[in-house]
C-alpha cells in the first residue's frame, strides 16, 4: 500500500488575522485506504477537504496526492457534501452526467458516447438502489435517495479519491445506516480511496480502516487509530462489545478536547 | 370542490364587474360631469367612437415598448452577468446602479428629447432605462446566490469559471429573470407612455395628452385602459413564459 495522500506539516491560514484552520497536520493515506475524521465541530475537517481537492493552497507545508505536488484542482476527485447540491433543473441521470460533461478526457466526446456514459450511470445508480428514478427530478426524490443520487455523481468519473463531507448527518438514523452499507459496498466494489469527514463517531468506526482524531482549531491531528474490525463488516458489528469500546475510547478522546 | 374552483376563477371578473357598476352608478347617481369623471359607459362609446385612431396610437405605443424592452432585456441581462460573476464588478458597478435607479426616469425624458428630439426614440430609450434595472439586480442574485459545495464540487472537476456559469449559474437564474420580466414589461409600458405625454406626436401617451388639452375625459381614460389591458397581456404572456420555462423552480417548493 503505497502512499496515496501525504500531508507533511500543512498549515493552511484563510486570511492573516483569523490564525491557521489547521496546523501542523502530517498525514500519509494510502491507495484505497478509508479514512475517517472525527472532531469538535469547527476543527477544520472541511479546510482538510479543501487542501487535498487542490481547491486551496496550502500557506505552509506540503500536499502531494498520487506522488505528485498539489498544486490545483486535481481532477481525479469526487466530492460530496452534507446537501446533496442537486441541481433541480436536471433529471437524477443527468445530475450523475454532470462530471462527465465537466471532465476530461470524458467532456471531449461526450456528446457522441452520451448513450454509452448514460449506461454507466444507470449501473452506477442500480447499485445504490436508485433503478426506476433516473427520470425523476431531485426534489420528487426523498433526502436519502438525494444523497445516493449526490454520491453517484462523485463517483460517475471513476475518481481515485472520493471526499466526503458529513455526507450523512442530515438523514435519520435508519437512512443513515442504510447508505453506510452503500458506501461500504461502493468502496468494496471499486476500491477507490475515501475521505469521510464526520463528527459520528459510530460512522467513523464501522466504515473506516483508520481514524484520526482532530483537535479544536487551529486543527491539529491528536490520535490516529487502526480499526482493526476485520471485513467484511456487518451493521451487526455495531453492537459488538469491540465496536463499542473503540467508539468509547474515541469519545473520551473528543470530551478531553471539548474541555481543554 | 369543483365548484369552489369556478368560483374562484370567476371571483376577479365578478370583482370587475361589481367596481364597473359602483363605478357607473356613482357617476349617474351624483350626476359627475363627463368632463370631470366619466363612468365606464361613457367611457366604452368613446373607445368605440375612436376605435381607428386608438388602435394606430396603441400600435405605435405597443411597439416603442416592445424595442425598448427587448434592448432593456439585453442590457440588464449582460449587465448581471458581469455583476453576478464576479465580486469585484458587484462591488465596483452595485452602488452605481443603485444610484441610478434611484434617479426618477421621467425627469430624464427632456435630457433625451434635447439629444434625440421629439418622437419615437426617446420613448424607446425611456422605457428601456426605466426597464433594465430589475432585469440586472435579478440575474445577478441569480448568479452570485450559488451555493459554494456546488461550486466546489465543479471547480475540483478543474471546472472553469465559464463552465459553472454555464452549467449552474445560468440555469439557477432562470427563475429569477423571467420573474423580473414580469416587472420590467409593466415598467416598460411606463417609460414608453411618460415620454410620449411629454415629447411625441403619436402613441397612446400623446393621445391622453391631446386628448385632456381638450376636455375629452372618456377618451383619455380610453387610452388609460388600452395601456392596462396591454401591459395585463404582456404581463400575463411572461408569467406563463415564466411558467413553461421554469417549472422546476416552483414546483420544488411542494416537493417532497
Amino acid at each position: 500500500m503505497g502512499n496515496f495522500v501525504d500531508f507533511r506539516n500543512v498549515d493552511l491560514a484563510y486570511d492573516e488575522e483569523g490564525g491557521n484552520a489547521i496546523e501542523d497536520v502530517s498525514m500519509s493515506i494510502g491507495e484505497s485506504e478509508f479514512v475517517a475524521i472525527v472532531g469538535p465541530s469547527g476543527c477544520g475537517k472541511s479546510t482538510f477537504m479543501k487542501l487535498v481537492s487542490g481547491l486551496r493552497p496550502p500557506t505552509r507545508g506540503t500536499v502531494e496526492v498520487a506522488g505528485r505536488e498539489v498544486g490545483g484542482p486535481l481532477k481525479i476527485v469526487g466530492m460530496a457534501f452534507q446537501n446533496a447540491t442537486l441541481l433541480p433543473w436536471r433529471t437524477t441521470l443527468d445530475n450523475v452526467l454532470l462530471p462527465l460533461e465537466i471532465v476530461q478526457p470524458y467532456r471531449a466526446n461526450f456528446k457522441h458516447k452520451r448513450g454509452e456514459y448514460a449506461e454507466r450511470a444507470r449501473a452506477l445508480l442500480e447499485t445504490v438502489g436508485l433503478q426506476g428514478n433516473e427520470g425523476k427530478f431531485p426534489w420528487q426524490l426523498s433526502g436519502g435517495m438525494q444523497q445516493r443520487a449526490s454520491i453517484c455523481r462523485a463517483l460517475v468519473h471513476e475518481p481515485k479519491l472520493l471526499l466526503l463531507d458529513e455526507p450523512f448527518a442530515a438523514l435519520d438514523a435508519f437512512t443513515r445506516e442504510e447508505l453506510w452499507c452503500v458506501l461500504r459496498d461502493l468502496w468494496t466494489l471499486q476500491k477507490f480511496t475515501v475521505v469521510l469527514v464526520t463528527h459520528d463517531l459510530r460512522e467513523a468506526v464501522f466504515l473506516a480502516d483508520t481514524v484520526y482524531v482532530m483537535s479544536k482549531r487551529p486543527g491539529k491531528i491528536l490520535l490516529r487509530k487502526e480499526i482493526s474490525i476485520p471485513r467484511p463488516r456487518d451493521l451487526e458489528v455495531t453492537y459488538n462489545d469491540g465496536f463499542i469500546k473503540t467508539v468509547h475510547e474515541l469519545r473520551e478522546h473528543i470530551g478531553r478536547i471539548r474541555k481543554s | 370542490m369543483a365548484r369552489k374552483r369556478t368560483l374562484e376563477t370567476w371571483a376577479p371578473w365578478m370583482a370587475l364587474g361589481i367596481i364597473l357598476v359602483v363605478w357607473e352608478v356613482i357617476c349617474r347617481g351624483l350626476g359627475i360631469s363627463e368632463f370631470i369623471f366619466p363612468g365606464p359607459w361613457s367611457i366604452v362609446l368613446s373607445l368605440r367612437e375612436f376605435a381607428g385612431p386608438i388602435a394606430g396610437h396603441a400600435w405605435q405605443t405597443f411597439w416603442t415598448t416592445m424595442v425598448g424592452f427587448a434592448i432593456g432585456i439585453a442590457v440588464g441581462v449582460g449587465l448581471g452577468f458581469i455583476i453576478g460573476s464576479s465580486r469585484f464588478m458587484y462591488n465596483a458597478l452595485y452602488p452605481l446602479m443603485v444610484g441610478f435607479n434611484s434617479i426618477p426616469k421621467a425627469a430624464f425624458v427632456p435630457v433625451l428629447v434635447v439629444w434625440f428630439g421629439i418622437g419615437t426614440v426617446p420613448a424607446i430609450l425611456t422605457a428601456f432605462i426605466i426597464c433594465f434595472f430589475p432585469i440586472t439586480v435579478n440575474v445577478a442574485t441569480g448568479l452570485a446566490t450559488m451555493e459554494p459545495e456546488l461550486e466546489d464540487v465543479l471547480r475540483a472537476l478543474g471546472a472553469s469559471r465559464m463552465d459553472v456559469l454555464i452549467k449552474v449559474g445560468m440555469p439557477r437564474s432562470l427563475p429569477y429573470f423571467f420573474a423580473s420580466l414580469k416587472v420590467s414589461i409593466t415598467l416598460a409600458f411606463v417609460g414608453s407612455v411618460v415620454s410620449e405625454t411629454v415629447a411625441a406626436n403619436e402613441g397612446i401617451g400623446y393621445l391622453m395628452m391631446s386628448a385632456g388639452s381638450q376636455m375629452r375625459m372618456p377618451l383619455v381614460f380610453a387610452g388609460l385602459i388600452v395601456i392596462s389591458v396591454m401591459a395585463m397581456v404582456m404581463y400575463e404572456f411572461f408569467a406563463i413564459l415564466e411558467k413553461r420555462m421554469t417549472g422546476w423552480a416552483t414546483r420544488s417548493m411542494n416537493g417532497p
